[in-house]
């Protein structure tokens, strides 16, 4: 097989994995502040996709001009969701939490299915075949495009826990929870504004991703799996960690689909998480 | 500790009104086929299929704290294995069914092992055991050697034939296949609780590190609750393979059957002795209920049932924590509801 035809899906990989970690970030902030695990997110991704998909079906609004809005109605939906439904089961016991989330997420894949109907739908731009001619290389412009539309929103939310009082507030609650009630900062709202900002990444990922693939009502499951692996290997609650997982994940998929066959690439997402379980729990990227 | 003294205190020990209505239970269920038509015979048998894979979950998580969501892993092995040496090589399924659970306590020791020996637990556990199903899963739909993605499908014969030693026959004879395995789940389970095992496992589960220092072999008895609950669990995968007669690798390892598989407990009573079997009947009578309303209202939108699953589940897990069984026991008066009742 010719170089140059594996460094093109090496290459197409690794900016679909920034997708990806933005996405699997979402999960990570929320894991690492609130101590959730959102058995939802993919179904809340897969939300988004139809937020985009239908504005350009009904108004011809590209995903991009979609980015802003979804990001801003994502964190509102986040914040409710945790100061309404979430925030009481924060003591309960993980197969509680997990239940709930799973409900939510069967409710929101169904309502999908009812209101969209089975069929797969995508969003038809018409920069969608342009491609940029590197040396050898042919690389496709919506991925370089929601490569950087990734990376930029990842800094944006690095700049937000770095260097807003609130940020700091909430790193306070992740680290220390019983510090941060003592010094008086509101713990059950800086949980929503986290779930929040985790539910706007992975709102903004959502739209990102219609420029890619297709989705259908029934693939949230499927990238909440997605989302799992890669915080995982990338370790759960490392920022870094999650994008750097995303990279890794969305090149081996990229490299197992062109060398073994594209229906046993997340196969190798599944080894690769069993691998790092048994070996390095704590994750590649984290720092412990 | 003996095990056959124990395994007659099971019921010796049990207070009177438990063990009565549990003898006024069984008796019920065993001539319970003589009013049913064979759709509600097959409600029947889905409902002790469930309270047995059930009560196998419960073991792992109710007992010794360990949540497994992949546990449709040792359903699918249980099924393949059992089928692929009937219709390959001609083993009657009685011999099949021991290689089924032999082939799923070794894998559950491989996933126990991996996982304890680092002390994963808790979600981590939780995410291996889901990336082992997957990972099967996928396996599975690429093994040529069982059909691969196309499906696996066993030689059917005449219904009316009644062939034990094959487990080929009637939805009568499956029926009560069904019962004797939830029958066996539930005196396993019983016995496992009673003797020390049960306070080991327990002990895990309320708190590892006292466990530990008390003496607990930590390691040892969550591997063996892993081993015990997946090898119980490939027994139901191959009463799945000769009851439905064809196995796909995505209906039989997907995360929607393991998560199948854990609802009937959480939702009657995890931990519990009768929990598994309440929320098993509770949830297939609701499923089946919903349903037929649907279908009579003229609503039948695919997706309108499990927004309404999803829904009733959301609700019971908001309103009823510790699931519907101890709250009923209360109320019929045998005891707490947990642990120790029979």
């Amino acid at each position: 097989m010719p170089i140059d035809a594996i460094a093109n899906v090496v290459i197409g990989g690794l900016l679909t994995g920034l997708v990806y970690g933005l996405m699997a970030l979402g999960l990570s902030v929320i894991y690492g502040v609130v101590r959730i695990v959102n058995f939802a997110h993919g179904e809340i991704m897969t939300l988004a996709m139809y937020a985009a998909v239908m504005a350009f079906a009904l108004a011809g609004i590209d995903p991009l001009w979609m980015l802003l809005p979804v990001a801003l109605g994502f964190f509102g939906l986040g914040y409710g969701l945790q100061r309404g439904l979430i925030n009481p089961f924060i003591d309960r016991p993980e197969h509680s939490q997990f239940i709930l989330l799973l409900a939510l997420a069967l409710v929101l894949v169904n309502l999908m299915l009812v209101v969209f109907g089975p069929d797969a739908r995508n969003v038809q731009v018409d920069y969608a075949l342009d491609s940029y001619l590197i040396g050898p290389l042919l690389i496709d412009k919506v991925r370089v495009i929601c490569a950087v539309v990734a990376l930029l929103a990842c800094a944006l939310l690095f700049a937000i826990f770095r260097y807003t009082a609130f940020g700091k507030a909430i790193r306070a609650c992740a680290d220390n929870l019983l510090g941060a009630q003592v010094v008086g900062l509101n713990v059950r709202h800086l949980y929503a504004l986290t779930f929040g900002l985790g539910t706007a990444c992975v709102g903004v990922a959502g739209c990102l991703l219609t420029l890619l693939v297709d989705v259908t009502p029934v693939s949230g499951p499927a990238y909440t799996l997605l989302a799992f692996v890669i915080v995982i290997i990338g370790g759960l609650g490392s920022m870094v960690g999650a994008l750097a997982g995303g990279v890794l994940i969305g090149v081996s998929e990229a490299v197992a689909g062109l060398l073994i066959t594209p229906s046993a690439k997340s196969m190798i997402s599944f080894a690769l998480l069993i691998l790092v379980l048994a070996f390095r729990p704590q994750g590649l990227f984290s720092a412990r | 500790m003996s095990a056959g003294r124990n395994l007659v205190e099971v019921f010796t020990k049990a207070p009177a009104r438990s063990r009565t209505a549990l003898l006024v239970l069984l008796a019920a269920l065993l001539v319970l086929p003589l009013a049913l038509d064979r759709y509600l015979l097959s409600v029947m048998i889905l409902i002790l299929y469930f309270a047995y894979v059930g009560q196998a979950w419960n073991i792992m998580m109710g007992f010794c704290g360990q949540l497994s969501i992949g546990h449709a892993l040792f359903v699918g092995l249980g099924a393949y294995t059992a089928a692929a040496l009937f219709q390959h090589f001609g083993v009657v399924p009685w011999i099949g069914m021991l290689a089924a659970v032999a082939v799923c306590v070794a894998m559950a020791s491989v996933i126990g092992w991996l996982a304890f020996r680092f002390g994963i637990g808790g979600t981590y556990f939780a995410l291996l055991t889901i990336a082992f199903a997957e990972f099967t899963r996928i396996g599975f739909d690429h093994f040529g050697w069982v059909g691969g993605s196309g499906g696996f499908f066993l030689r059917v014969v005449q219904q009316d034939r009644f062939d034990l030693l094959n487990l080929r026959g009637n939805p009568l004879m499956f029926y009560y296949l069904a019962l004797g395995l939830a029958a066996f789940g539930f005196v396993v389970s019983a016995w496992l609780l009673r003797g020390r095992p049960g306070f080991y496992f327990r002990a895990i589960r309320d708190n590892e590190e006292a466990a530990r220092a008390a003496g607990v072999d930590v390691f040892r008895y969550k591997m063996l609750a892993v081993q015990v609950s997946g090898g119980l669990t490939a027994l139901a995968g191959v009463f799945f393979a000769f009851y439905y007669n064809n196995l796909f690798p995505e209906q039989i390892f997907g995360i929607g059957r393991s998560i199948e598989i854990i609802l009937a407990p959480i939702i009657g009573g995890i931990g519990t002795l009768f929990g598994p079997i309440l929320g098993a009947a509770v949830l297939t009578l609701a499923s089946e209920g919903i349903n037929e309303a649907l279908s009579a209202s003229g609503y039948e939108i695919p997706g309108v049932k499990q927004i309404l699953y999803g829904l009733a589940l959301g609700l019971a897990i908001m309103f009823m924590p510790h699931g519907i069984w101890p709250v009923i026991a209360r109320r019929l008066g045998f005891g707490r509801g947990s642990d120790g009742d029979a």
